[in-house]
């Protein structure tokens, strides 16, 4: 590991003040992916600024019925929460099927958005091509061993995915990240926090290097209480998914009047299901309906050598999960 | 028993060894209590507790399986919660309360976890099992010993390679009988 100089800081202005202007310095959360990229050599930080002491970790409502969640909330206690569980059981499942229980006891919500992505070939830097790791050496996956890989969104610079399951439900209910730096503070929606890989795969989401994550919001969304979180992976636990999708359903009486949908595993970022979501607004929740929404999502989906079985995989788990939602109660 | 003067000051030179970048980090205070004692160390940054609780204090319970998160050999419980102790800073815990497998009996009484492991084999070779003991005794805390699966839902994050688990779940059941 390299060397690097550390210090603990108190308030969220601290924090950002210490880190303005010093590229090379990091905010130090969990430390559950850092610590584990600064010792594969992928992550050299020269400064680290411990921000865990940071009073952040409020789970609360907001005056429109939203929850605001610190950045500094542990992945266990958001998942455990009263609000989150009764409001929002996508998130707390989503949390749940993540990592292990000490993992989660550590992970931060803000930590858990910026976690980097599982490709073999960024992760270790005995590949000599990655392009998220280093701009222009190439990517290794494409034409490696791809099977944890993209099949929606990507470029022909960077396959890889985003690991997060957290996110895909936070996709799903139009989370706002709300972000302090040296010139104060901005929301970040959703869909505009993570990016696709483009030309500039080394570039994970449009937070400034010297931008601390202070909360994510979620808004009020009713139906969130009928939701769910399917995730798909190698084992029965302690896996990252293969393919993952959150759902929640408003219906009335058995017609679709609106729909959340997001998925995991297949793209630099988590894929909110536009597609899907449009297709079976008005229409009655079958089966039917759901497979021709996810033909229709998946359309546009490209397979390499080891990753097509997601294609059909995804498709399957798009109409299992929204099976799920609309089957309860 | 060994005092925390002496232990502070045994060399760090096995931690450091292992970095791969001439110059060091400057040296950090932290205060730690650990299975109730206080120690004051001056660490180098880049230390895990993990290494620093095998390395400079000499509390070789917790064992290294990875070192990268992915096995629970390492779980130890801070102010009561458990967590790997490799993907943790030592110096992100001053003030913390750390209990190791060291610190769970009661003189010569065994913590009611151990003694289940014991009494049910929850181990061959025994490398994975102060992780796997330490992860239990939060476990029943969280109250998430409930069923068999969520004992193995919750207990996952502790790989055994010797595959004990039809044994770590009995010694589980039999502790939850004890314990709550
Ligand atoms: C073995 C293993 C299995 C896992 N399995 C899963 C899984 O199945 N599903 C899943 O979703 N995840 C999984 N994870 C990943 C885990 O969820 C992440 O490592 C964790 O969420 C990261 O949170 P952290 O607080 O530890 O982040 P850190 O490691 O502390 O930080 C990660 C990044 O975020 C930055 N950062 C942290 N907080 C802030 C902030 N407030 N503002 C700005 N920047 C910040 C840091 O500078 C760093 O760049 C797994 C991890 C491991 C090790
Ligand atoms: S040594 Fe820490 S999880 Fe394996
Ligand atoms: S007893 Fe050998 S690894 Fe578990």
């Amino acid at each position: 590991m390299n060397p690097f100089s550390y210090s603990r800081v108190a308030d969220p202005g601290e924090a950002v003040h210490t880190l303005a202007g010093k590229p090379q310095g990091k905010f130090l959360g969990g430390g559950t992916n850092l610590i584990d990229l600064m010792k594969m050599g992928v992550e050299t930080p020269n400064e680290l600024v411990d921000i865990n002491r940071l009073p952040l970790t409020q789970i609360e409502e907001l005056p429109d019925k939203g929850v605001r969640i610190g950045a500094l909330a542990r992945n266990s206690d958001v998942a455990e929460h009263e609000l989150i569980k009764t409001r929002y059981p996508v998130l707390s499942l989503a949390l749940l099927s993540g990592a292990s229980p000490q993992l989660r006891n550590m992970a931060t919500v803000g930590g858990n958005l910026l976690q980097r992505t599982r490709c073999y070939y960024f992760y270790d830097p005995a590949f000599p091509a990655c392009n998220k790791r280093k701009p222009g050496s190439g990517c290794g996956a494409l034409d490696g061993y791809n099977r944890i890989h993209a099949i929606l969104g990507q470029s022909d610079q960077c396959i890889a995915t985003h690991p997060s399951d957290m996110c895909v439900a936070l996709a799903a209910l139009d989370a706002v990240v709300r972000v302090r730096g040296p010139k104060g503070e901005r929301e970040i929606s959703f869909g505009n926090f993570h990016r696709l890989p483009g030309n500039t795969p080394e570039r994970d989401t449009n937070l400034a290097p010297d931008e601390l994550i202070v909360s994510v919001d979620l808004p009020a969304i009713s139906f969130a209480a009928r939701s769910h979180y399917l995730k798909v992976r190698d084992r029965a636990s302690y896996a990252f998914a293969l393919v993952s999708v959150a759902a929640a359903l408003d219906l009335d009486s058995n017609k679709v009047k609106a729909a959340r949908v997001a998925l995991g595993g297949v793209a630099h970022k988590p894929w909110r299901a536009h597609k899907v979501e449009t297709e079976i607004n008005g229409k009655s929740a079958d089966e039917n309906t759901f497979r021709a929404a996810a033909e229709a999502e998946l359309a546009a989906a490209k397979g390499y050598k080891y990753n097509s079985f997601k294609i059909e995989l995804a498709k399957r788990a798009i109409v299992c999960a929204l099976s799920t939602v609309a089957a309860m109660a | 028993m060994i005092g925390p003067n002496l232990l502070s000051a045994v060399s760090v030179e096995g931690v450091e060894r292992k970095s791969t970048a001439g110059p060091t980090s400057d040296l950090v205070n932290v205060n730690l209590k650990i299975n109730g004692t206080a120690y004051s160390l001056d660490v180098d940054p880049r230390v895990t507790l993990l290494d620093a609780l095998r390395e400079r204090l000499h509390l070789t319970g917790s064992k290294k399986g990875c070192d990268h998160g992915q096995c629970g050999a390492c779980t130890v419980l801070i102010n009561g919660r458990r967590i790997n102790s490799c993907l943790t800073l030592a110096v992100m815990h001053e003030g913390d309360e750390i209990t190791t497998i060291e610190g769970l009996a009661n003189g010569d009484e065994l913590h009611p976890v151990q003694a289940a492991f014991i009494e049910h084999d929850g181990f061959q070779c025994g490398y994975c099992t102060p992780g796997q003991i330490c992860s239990a005794v939060a476990l029943l805390k969280e109250n998430h010993a409930n069923s068999d699966d969520e004992i193995r839902e919750w207990m996952s994050g502790n790989i055994c390679r010797c595959g004990a688990y039809p044994n770590i779940l009995a010694a589980i059941k039999e502790a939850k009988t004890k314990t709550t």
